[in-house]
């Protein structure tokens, strides 16, 4: 075991084995038992390695925008007569890493671990991180070995999407786990269980668990039994060592202590290049904006106001200088080449007298500025550098006659806030509220901010929008079954809130990594996630 | 020196209590949603009630605090909301690796400071003192996660000599007293000891100065023992006040660092307290603070027990 181990700090070479050691930016090992904790970083790391969906992402090109494709299920439609129904049709001979087969019973099983509170592998650390990714699914049935329905609470043309979040453990392992497990009650010995099995996890995916240290060290293997041989991982092993200050990565990859580094910081691009190492990056789904107050009296309301901010920001500027390259200007909350981007008649761009323009027709001038207050915070999961990139566009939007206030906050306390909503004392008199957002699927992309009944508390409709053209879009495109439909209706919900300027849309993360020279075939998607399996390791 | 002893033991329930209650008081008034680790933003108000329910945080403050006393006395912090492992055994490892390198910056930071202070004593207002009182100063003074960061730069990044990160080749739960594992501790250790290292070597100066300087020491000469001889009284004089330093110092590099900690990614209670303050993670919170304070309480204990043995006069007092 000791030998083993010790192969994740000596040069690969030195055996047959290939390693491949990753320094995270998470603190901790993300959670192992099926559903990682952590936001997307988990997912990455201990969910779409051990385990898969019935859908996941296809994450093999570059290029193309990262869509859904089979999983676990390899087709799916809506019951014709019911479109609260779902039939997913499951892959054959797929076995879990503990050698059970991987069936209907399975899918049930791993669907009521978070939505049947009186199963006994019902496990409420799991709920919250699961059941509000597929706010719609209700239940699951079997139908026969290899065909499950599902049941949505109403009909809902995103729930294939969002079953990208349920990742599919073995239930035969934990129910070993439970017969062994002791405790007072069923609830108890259930909770036992669930941590037995986050030690000796078991799903279908590409990687097996190997040796697992809380908080300091993950090793996985390649499974080599992995249902899509194509995808079977070509390193022997992967390390996945949580550092979660930047400096300390980026010492680690520097001096040969890891391959691959993820977000490394901005000011050691140079240095990390000019030593040899690649920086690899791409556009990912994830929007950095101001979230705009729309309740009466808010300085937002009037629409040359919000187009004028967003014109008044030199995108490129921020992106080449303060963040050394690392971000993609945002233009909305998809860019074009999207499924879902449309056709917007505004251009989201940097054009100076165009945004002064419209400041003095709405009323501004350099004597008379407007005053708005944005809250943010100082540091934060996809937040990127928010104080910093406050700063540049307070300087920014001054220029257009804007006089912004920063109201900082502790990263939890915003995100609590964002919940809450601008009419709650907590928004403190700001009127936009600085939170990123993944745009992975249409709900958290588009509709729990733009459909009025997503108002606080619902969900994340912060300041308030009612834009009764948002809300028939979003509608068309939940009951839209045709996925071409669904897609189109989701491109004109896009461009409709870029023409109504509804955010001041700043950056896109480039999800940057930095690796060593010897790792090969690495392809970064337009993901949050990415596919470990084709990198391999040069001697 | 029992009567003494209980004494102590008595006056410690209280303040015990007290820090009890402060640290389940302030992680439960600060703003923000304690379920947040585990409760996306985006999460329905069903839902969040649910959860609410689940980990006890609907019920009112004061039965909250009842239960969680009522559990913590009887060895259980709950679990971390996290990751589901039980508080108290991720406490425990944490602390393990804390202590590992709180001994290691202790010997280097107490030995280096014992003697920059006792040859700036001895050597008043010479060269020897001034280096020695450069040094002190500029170990309590330089930023201790910048010289970490500086440190790993020349020996990690330029020089290669040693792990930038970590706490051994297979991680602390494989812990040797080798080179292959005691090299991922010289560079935190070095860190953690600039600073004790500075206190210990100003107040042993300013000890020995003292000592030197009184009527004893002159009549020890006068009697014609050698320096070595009077040099073990001075020692002896000096010793419970350097022992209360050092002692105090102990206590603060046990509470863990959570900047060198962070720096190294040293897996210890800063660390430890880090990842749960940025997850607000209540219960690993309470019970890291709770586990913190006791070893202080606790050390404090040690040291005026031991301070007591040494020096009459503070039993009697």
């Amino acid at each position: 075991m000791l030998a083993m181990a010790s192969t994740a700090l000596v040069p690969s070479h030195a055996n047959a084995e290939t390693v491949l050691r990753i320094g995270m930016t998470a603190a901790d090992i993300p959670r192992t038992l099926g559903q990682p904790d952590q936001g997307f970083e988990g997912n990455r790391f201990t969910g779409l390695t051990m385990y898969d969906g019935l859908t996941m992402w296809d994450l093999s090109s570059a290029t193309k925008a990262s869509v859904v494709i089979p999983g676990l299920a390899t087709e799916w439609k809506v019951d014709d007569s019911d479109k609260t129904k779902w039939i997913f049709k499951l892959r054959p001979g797929v076995t879990f890493h503990d050698g059970t087969p991987f069936n209907a019973d399975a899918v049930v099983w791993n669907v009521d671990k978070v939505l049947n509170k009186e199963a006994p592998q019902f496990d409420a650390s799991q709920v919250g991180v699961t059941a509000s990714r597929m706010p719609t699914l209700v239940s699951a049935k079997k139908i026969d070995d290899m065909t499950v329905e599902l049941t949505a609470k109403e009909p809902d043309s995103f729930l294939p999407i969002n079953l990208t979040n349920l990742f599919i453990v073995s239930p035969s392992k934990w129910q070993v786990l439970y017969e062994r497990a002791e405790g007072a009650d069923a609830k108890a010995k259930s909770q036992a269980a669930w941590a037995a099995f986050a030690k000796d996890a078991a799903g279908t995916g590409p990687w097996k668990m190997a040796k697992f240290t809380p908080r300091e060290r993950l090793e996985l293997v390649k499974n080599d039994n992995y249902w899509d041989k194509a995808r079977v991982p070509k390193t022997d092993r992967m390390v996945l060592l949580p550092m979660p200050e930047a400096n300390a990565r980026t010492a680690a990859l520097l001096s040969g202590q890891v391959d691959w580094i993820e977000a490394p910081a901005p000011d050691a691009v140079k240095e990390i290049e000019g030593r040899g190492f690649k920086i690899e990056k791409n556009e990912q789904p994830h929007v950095w904006p101001w979230q705009f107050s729309r309740i009466e009296g808010s300085p937002w309301n009037d629409i040359r106001v919000r187009r004028a901010a967003n014109l008044c920001i030199d995108r490129e500027g921020l992106r080449d200088g303060l963040l050394a390259g690392l971000m993609v200007p945002a233009t909305g909350t998809f860019e074009p080449g999207h499924p879902w981007r449309g056709n917007p008649s505004f251009q989201i761009k940097y054009d100076l007298p165009a945004a002064q323009k419209l400041m003095k027709e709405a009323g501004f001038g350099p004597d008379k500025k407007l005053s708005v207050k944005v809250q943010t915070s100082a540091s934060g999961s996809g937040q990127m550098l928010p104080l910093p990139m406050n700063e540049y566009l307070q300087q920014a939007l001054a220029e257009c006659y804007f006089d912004v206030k920063l109201d900082v906050i502790e990263w939890n306390t915003l995100f609590t806030n964002w919940r809450r909503g601008v009419k709650d004392p907590s928004a403190n008199g700001a009127n936009a509220t600085n939170v990123t957002y993944a745009a992975m699927d249409p709900f958290f992309a588009l509709v729990r901010f733009l459909q009025s009944s997503m108002a606080p508390p619902v969900s994340n409709n912060w300041g308030y929008i009612n834009n009764p053209k948002f809300d028939e879009l979003v509608k068309k495109a939940r009951t839209s079954f045709d996925a071409a439909e669904r897609d189109k209706a989701l491109a004109d919900l896009n461009a409709a809130s870029i023409d109504d300027a509804a955010f001041l849309y700043v950056a896109h993360d480039v999800g940057p990594r930095a690796m060593s020279p010897k790792v090969k075939g690495f392809v970064q998607p337009k993901s949050w996630f990415v596919d470990f399996s084709p990198v391999s390791m040069a001697p | 020196m029992l009567v003494y002893i209980a004494r102590r033991i008595v006056y410690v329930i209280p303040i015990v209590l007290s820090v009890a209650l402060v640290c389940f008081l302030l992680v439960h008034i600060t703003p923000g949603d304690p379920l947040v680790a585990v409760l996306p933003a985006d999460a329905s108000q069903e839902l969040a009630a649910q959860l609410r329910a689940a980990y006890g945080f609907d019920r009112p403050l004061p039965v909250q605090f009842g239960l969680w006393l009522w559990k913590a006395l009887h060895g259980d912090l709950g679990t971390s909301i996290a990751t589901g492992r039980p508080v108290l055994t991720e406490v425990l490892r944490a602390v393990g690796n804390t202590v590992t390198l709180a001994i290691a910056a202790a010997i280097i930071g107490f030995s280096l400071g014992l003697m920059f202070g006792l040859l700036a004593g001895y050597f008043r207002d010479t060269w020897i003192d001034k280096v020695s009182t450069s040094i002190a100063i500029a170990g309590v003074s330089v930023p201790h996660y910048w010289l970490g960061m500086v440190l790993v730069i020349i020996f990690s990044v330029q020089l290669n000599w040693l792990p930038a990160v970590g706490a051994g080749p297979g991680g602390s739960g494989q812990w040797g007293w080798d080179w292959a594992h005691l090299k991922y501790l010289v560079l935190p250790a070095i860190t953690t000891s600039v600073i004790p290292m500075g206190i210990v070597t100003r107040t042993v100066r300013s000890l020995t100065g003292d000592i030197l300087s009184q009527d004893f020491v002159e009549a020890l000469r006068a009697k014609g023992l050698r320096e070595t001889q009077v040099f073990r009284h001075v020692l002896k004089n000096a010793a419970p006040t350097a022992l209360a330093v050092m002692g105090l110092q102990l206590g603060y590099m046990l509470g863990g660092s959570i900047l060198i900690e962070t720096v190294f990614s040293w897996p210890g209670s800063g660390l430890l307290l880090n990842s749960a303050i940025f997850q607000r993670d209540l219960p690993l919170l309470q019970g890291t603070i709770l586990v913190l304070a006791l070893f202080f309480v606790f050390l404090n204990l040690v040291v005026d027990i031991a301070q007591a043995a040494i020096d009459p006069r503070i039993k009697r007092a």
